[in-house]
């Protein structure tokens, strides 16, 4: 056994450990902290010297629990946990998320006061998120993937309604029902597949599903894409997202919005490229694709509340992604790849900027906000870089992605592509106008001309949403922004424009897993060897 | 392979009537309906296991087979059912509060999304703000607050 495989369990094994510390030291909120604080980091780490060996090395195979290698005729046995340069990717940009977001809320919360707040809970269950998100990545297995997909999707809920007012109570019902639903969909896939092939090791699925009927694997496909589709909201299956998401606190919702969509569509794209090659729903996906970019986008237009905004426009940029992986070609699945590590980073990082936003101006929506450019430029500056990142503006990596993405529907050339790219360009387009309208409203328009300028939320809010709306005026001045909130924000902005300037190699890196995901036979051999 | 006809009838009538459950706004029905899915899912993952037979356990057997039971499909309901009950214990929890919060448990739409639905073209221009519908008087405050550390 090699360093690389005895730190495959690790991401996993890491943040439930964290878990489990945070729990008993729960009347320590400062320990916690350091505790949570060295167990993000150690999973950076972890995450870091993985991308590294299977750069160099390739798939890193891990079953777990010691009971050797293949059974003639039955498969692996124990429980697979694989590590390619696609789950590699997703789990450093993930960690660095995690590890930001959580500086944020540790920061907003030493300088707002978390005295009051359920802050005994929130790490504990932020570190079983940050544990279900990587057991997704690393799931060699289908169970697994569904086990990894609970458990986050648990702590979620957890989070989502954290202190339980009225608004989180609402949209977390909608949410875990959803949720849950999403869940028993995926079961029922399951059950499907271990019907017709008997086993639920991806690698040996990947070889067994293929002496299924086709229209068979059509149907398993389907199924597992509507269970999928739910948790990566695309459209038809979206209209939870912008309900439930921003009624949470910032960095909670900062960390929903970009982690838990992509893990559904880290779902797709395993379930697309080594389980269905040929699933025979490109043109359906394609389809779904355009109508979760246009309409997401056109949502967003309507609405004025920032958070709400940006779910809307996290829904329609979801279309791109799944645009790259229903091409099924290799410069789609590498500009797919690529533009999920960019849109992790840009929208966790605006999702973060709007709750500086609510924190310094007491209020999220555009009906109360006006002139911050000049009450405070370098928030201005803190917003317009990731917008015009989210926006395509070149030379950010949102346009290099979608640049990507435009050439490989060309390049596929069929006319299904091509509206594609029309309509990719017309979202890019929409979304720079969204983002464009937030910004002249909230920082170039004098507040005086807000419909509800005058009004704001009493005090900053932590983890709760207890603040009652008192006049502009009145509200107690909060001070400059926290250095603790403004450090991470910036260090995302940082890893987006990291993205931009290290675009070669990133690109080249991207490309080098798609190739290997779509050449199914390295994830096969490396399972079993 | 051959199956049981009275099992995937069972799984057909537990499915539709938890989706029938589904659909109602009150959150005990909407839980009610999830189990009753959930139950019909584990009762599918069991089907598709084959034929009941020996334990799966070495040197073990009952009369009258031929054959091993599958342990894995026992292994994933089991899973299965943990993560159910720890989701319906959830659910029931916010049910709790969201009647303690509202007298009802009813889910009620996102009022944000009335608010855009209903706004007129100019107001979409101009964020132009409409009364929002008061509360009523006798609705309970904060009712218990959460036990905080």
């Amino acid at each position: 056994m090699n360093v690389a495989s005895a730190l495959t369990p690790l991401p996993v094994l890491i943040p439930v450990g964290g878990a489990a510390a945070t729990m008993f030291a729960g009347r320590h909120p400062r320990l916690q902290q350091v505790i949570t604080l060295v167990a993000l980091t150690g999973l950076v780490a972890v995450c870091a010297t993985l991308i590294y060996e299977t750069d160099r090395h390739g798939t890193i195979a891990v079953l777990v629990g010691g009971w050797g290698q293949e059974v003639p005729g039955l498969g692996p046995l124990g429980i697979a946990l694989v590590v390619d340069r696609l789950s590699a990717l997703m789990m450093i940009v993930s960690s660095i998320v995690l590890l930001a977001v959580v500086l944020y809320a540790i920061g907003q919360g030493i300088r707002d006061g978390d005295e009051r707040q359920p802050v005994s809970i929130f790490l504990p269950t932020y570190l079983v998120l940050a544990a279900g998100v990587c057991d997704a990545f690393v799931a060699g297995d289908l169970f697994n993937l569904f086990v990894g997909f609970e458990v986050l999707l648990a702590a979620s809920f957890v989070l989502l309604t954290i202190g339980a007012s009225a608004d989180r109570v609402r949209a977390g019902i909608a949410y875990v029902m959803v949720s849950v639903l999403s869940s028993l969909i995926f079961l029922f896939g399951i059950a499907l597949v271990y019907a017709s092939t008997g086993t639920l090791n991806m690698a040996e699925l990947a070889t067994r599903l293929d002496h299924v009927a086709p229209g068979t694997r059509s149907a398993l496909f389907a199924v597992l894409l509507v269970a999928f589709g739910i948790k990566a909201a695309v459209f038809p299956l979206s209209t939870w997202l912008p309900d439930s998401y921003p009624t949470a606190p910032a960095p909670i919702t900062a960390v929903f919005a970009g982690l838990l969509t992509k893990v559904g569509v880290y779902a797709i794209i395993r379930a697309h490229s080594l389980l269905f090659p040929a699933g025979g729903l490109d043109n359906v996906l394609l389809v779904a694709a355009l109508l979760t970019m246009l309409i997401g986008v056109l949502g967003a237009i309507a609405q004025s509340d920032i958070k709400r905004l940006l779910s809307f426009t996290l829904v329609s940029h979801i279309g791109y992604m799944v645009f790259g992986i229903a091409l099924a070609s290799r410069p789609g699945m590498s500009g797919a790849i690529y533009y999920v590590a960019h849109h992790i980073i840009v929208q966790t990082t605006l999702f973060l900027v709007a709750g500086l936003i609510e924190r310094q101006a007491g209020a999220s929506t555009l009906r109360r906000l006006g002139g911050l450019a000049t009450a405070s430029p370098l928030l201005a500056m803190l917003f317009l870089v990731p917008a015009l990142n989210l926006g395509g503006i070149p030379p950010f990596s949102g346009f290099l992605g979608k640049v990507a993405l435009l050439q490989a529907g060309a390049h596929n050339g069929s006319v299904l592509a091509w509206v594609l790219i029309g309509g990719g360009v017309t979202t890019s387009l929409l979304t720079l106008y969204v983002v464009t309208r937030v910004y002249s409203k909230a920082f170039w328009r004098p507040r005086a001309d807000a419909p509800e300028g005058a009004l704001a939320a009493a005090t900053p809010a932590v983890l709760l949403d207890d603040a009652d709306d008192v006049t502009f005026i009145e509200r107690e001045d909060v001070g400059r922004m926290p250095v603790g909130m403004l450090v991470p924000t910036m260090a995302l902005i940082a890893a987006g424009l990291t993205l931009t300037v290290m675009a070669g190699p990133i690109f080249s890196y991207a490309d080098r897993a798609a190739a290997e995901i779509l050449d199914r036979q390295q994830y096969i051999s490396a399972v079993e060897r | 392979m051959t199956t049981a006809l009275v099992p995937l009838l069972l799984i057909g009538v537990l499915t539709s009537t938890g989706v029938y459950l589904l659909l109602e706004r009150n959150l005990t029905r909407m839980l009610l309906g999830l189990l009753l899915i959930g139950n019909a899912i584990n009762l599918l993952v069991l089907t598709v296991g084959g034929p009941s037979g020996n334990p799966p356990i070495h040197g073990r057997a009952s009369a009258g087979h031929t054959t091993d039971a599958d342990p894995l499909v026992q292994g994933m309901i089991l899973t299965a059912i943990v993560i159910t009950m720890g989701v319906a214990a959830f659910v029931l929890a916010l049910a709790y509060r969201a009647y303690r919060l509202t007298t009802a448990e009813e889910v009620t739409d996102d009022p944000e999304d009335t608010r855009v639905s209903q706004q007129t073209e100019d107001e979409a221009d101009e964020d132009v703000l409409r009364p929002e519908p008061q509360p009523a008087e006798d609705e309970p405050a904060e009712l218990d607050a959460l036990p905080l550390s």
